[in-house]
């Protein structure tokens, strides 16, 4: 009994005054030029004011810090006087010492009768711990960015070590070359490359690695490396390819799956012309372009990834170049691109391809560049482009 | 690009009657315009636009570089003038684009007939005997704030999509809307704002002006109108019985009415 008199004779002595005064929060009325009317004893010890000090002398705004009268004169007060109410905004407070206090502000207006505009009342909640909070999380979202700009830039490093700085240059050939990086935070599985061997002839390989990421950086390296030393031993695109795939094979057990899709090409330069004698494992066909227009794919047999199964059959396609000619690898991130809910296709890059004039090398890189750009975010995978082509009589 | 769409044109009013282009400064967007655009439209044919990075300006537009000088504000107002083919424009700009219509007048005097300069600032920092009303330290403080706490800016700036119980005459979709400014063009925009100094500008003015200022205004304080007003030679200083640093929304009837006033006058 005595517990509940105490609780009652508490509530009655906690008058709307004293709650008005000791609240657990700052409570000002101003009025609509900013003037401070009234104010109650929590935010005048906050701040450390004598009632007279404010009360009649001083606006909200001489209140705030300088970032936040601007934030009130061109953000805060705009707003309170469209809609008569404002929330939840963060101001820092400047104390009578100068010291400032992270606050929250709600305000509303007050109108009378006839819907004319009396004063502003407005509560300051003390932020200084929400404040601090809010540090920390953006201390760590700094962190976050910082560590993604690395991802980045050990990804783009990665990249540029599987993909030679740039090809040489063969006689009698031109060459061109894109690749497509579909994210800057990954390291695709995309890979090129073409190199002299010993008998004056030329090699050339590109393909995709299953996957992306480390994993399939770590084969793309393997693929690379094992494609130009097997090419050294026998270049024969049958031997190679069979090679790789023995390779690959011996690599299987580790738990992540190493196959991937590759052409392999030897090419012969002779004057004005030049033969190339391919060799493919699961990989799309190549786009022949003829110095007189026409457009056809190449298809290789052999449809079979390399890595897979422990017997790959391989056999070899050869393609004759004549002046003008231009022949194309490529990988399936172009032919595979999402265009609205369906995917781009083989036959639709035949046809894009067969409105090209005829073009040489790095003019057939160029238009398929622009098709990539106009693919935009549809293009999901990493994109290698390798081109070939016998320079063509000059055009007229 | 089409200046139309790019800073959101929109034109209202009566066609037949004298150009009045409403630009609005740092903060919000044209919407700041909202009461007294009805007094102006009864006679004047009204030109309303947000600044890119404001409002609903093509955000795509938005450059830093381009937006990091008053320039490229001043370019846009030119670009809008242009692709609607206006002549003897009065421009009223607020603000901070008080100065891009200086600037505007002073590259193209032809195309403006009269400017009216609300709340006007040359330079917000003290300079010598110069007083903007901001020292070099609140500048630093103002712009290390927004460099360091865009949690708190941003957040302050987000927009709140409420009901208005007691205005319903503000759609719900306007609350808070019209103030919404990417975090990292409100900090260009301040930049470029509080370091500018466009006080030689003000003595190359040759269109009749009028000088609009508060009677207390802390961005804006009344030095700083008086000195616009000496240097503009022929303006016309009109101080509003008003506070804050912008009496198109906490006195719109007098600013409205000085406004109207102004483009009637014969020149």
């Amino acid at each position: 009994m005595t517990r509940d008199r105490e609780a009652f004779s508490a509530l009655l002595e906690d008058s709307a005054d004293d709650l008005y005064e000791n609240a657990p929060c700052g409570y000002l009325s101003t009025m609509l030029d900013g003037h401070i009317a009234k104010v109650n004893g929590t935010l005048l010890r906050w701040l450390g004011y004598e009632r007279e000090q404010l009360v009649g002398r001083l606006r909200f705004a001489d209140l705030l810090s300088v970032g936040g009268k601007l934030y009130h004169e061109t953000h805060f007060a705009p707003l309170l006087r469209m809609q008569g109410e404002v929330g939840g905004v963060a101001l820092e407070m400047v104390a009578a010492d100068g010291t400032r206090l992270p606050v929250l502000v709600n305000s509303t207006v007050k109108t009378g009768g006839d819907g004319e505009p009396l004063l502003i009342r407005t509560t300051v909640f003390d932020a200084s711990d929400r404040r601090s909070y809010e540090r920390e999380l953006l201390r760590a979202r700094q962190e976050a960015e910082r560590e993604r700009d690395e991802i980045r830039r050990l990804a783009t490093t990665l990249q540029r070590t599987l993909l030679p700085p740039v090809l040489p240059a063969v006689p009698g050939v031109e060459t061109a070359t894109h690749y497509h990086h579909a994210s800057p935070f990954e390291v695709g599985g995309d890979f090129y490359d073409l190199f002299p061997l010993a008998d004056g002839r030329w090699a050339l390989f590109l393909g995709d690695v299953c996957g992306k990421g480390a994993n399939a950086a770590a084969v793309t390296s393997l693929t690379r490396y094992t494609l130009r030393s097997a090419a050294v031993y026998d270049p024969d695109p049958v031997a190679v390819l069979t090679n790789l795939n023995t390779v690959l094979n011996q690599e299987a057990d580790t738990g992540y799956p190493r196959f991937c899709t590759v052409t392999f090409g030897v090419l012969t330069v002779e004057e004005d012309r030049c033969t190339l004698t391919l060799a493919a494992g699961g990989h799309p066909p190549g786009l022949l372009l003829r110095a007189d227009g026409t457009v056809e794919y190449v298809e290789m047999p052999g449809g079979q990834l390399i890595g897979i199964l422990p017997d790959a059959r391989v056999v070899t396609t050869t393609v004759h170049l004549a002046a003008g000619d231009t022949f194309v690898l490529y990988t399936d991130g172009l032919i595979e691109a999402r265009t609205g809910d369906t995917r781009y296709s083989e036959e639709q890059l035949l046809d894009f391809v067969s409105t090209l004039p005829p073009v040489s090398a790095a003019g057939a890189v160029d238009a398929l560049v622009g098709l990539l750009e106009r693919l935009g975010e549809g293009v999901e995978d990493d994109t290698a482009v390798l081109a070939i082509g016998v320079p063509g009589p000059p055009s007229p | 690009m089409d200046a139309r769409r790019r800073n959101n044109v929109v034109v209202t009013g009566d066609a037949d009657g004298p150009v009045v282009m409403l630009a609005h400064g740092f903060g919000c967007d044209q919407t700041m315009w909202r009461l007294v655009v009805p007094v102006l439209a009864a006679t004047c044919r009204v030109v309303l636009f947000d600044h890119v990075g404001a409002g609903r300006s093509d955000l795509s537009a938005w450059d830093a570089e381009r937006y990091s000088t008053l320039d490229g504000y001043t370019r846009d107002v030119l670009d809008i003038c242009h692709a609607l083919d206006l002549r003897d424009v009065v421009f009223v700009g607020h603000s901070v684009s008080a100065m891009v219509g200086v600037l505007a007048a002073v590259a193209e005097p032809a195309t403006f007939a009269k400017l009216v300069l609300v709340t006007p600032s040359p330079r917000y920092v003290d300079d010598g005997d110069y007083r903007g009303g901001f020292s070099a330290a609140d500048i630093d403080e103002l712009l290390d704030s927004l460099d360091s706490n865009y949690l708190g800016w941003s957040a302050a700036m987000a927009p709140v999509i409420m009901g208005n119980p007691d205005r319903p005459e503000l759609g719900a979709e306007l609350t808070n809307s019209f103030c919404r400014t990417d975090p990292e063009v409100a900090r260009v925009f301040a930049r470029t704002t509080f370091l500018s100094d466009n006080r030689a500008d003000l003595g190359e003015v040759s269109v009749p002006t009028l000088v609009l200022e508060c009677r207390q205004d802390v961005i804006a304080p009344p030095e700083v109108g008086a000195y616009v007003h000496a240097r503009i030679a022929g303006s016309t200083l009109v101080t509003l019985d008003a506070t804050g640093h912008c009496p198109q929304l906490s006195a719109p009837e007098a600013t409205a009415a000085a406004i109207a006033r102004f483009v009637a006058d014969a020149a």
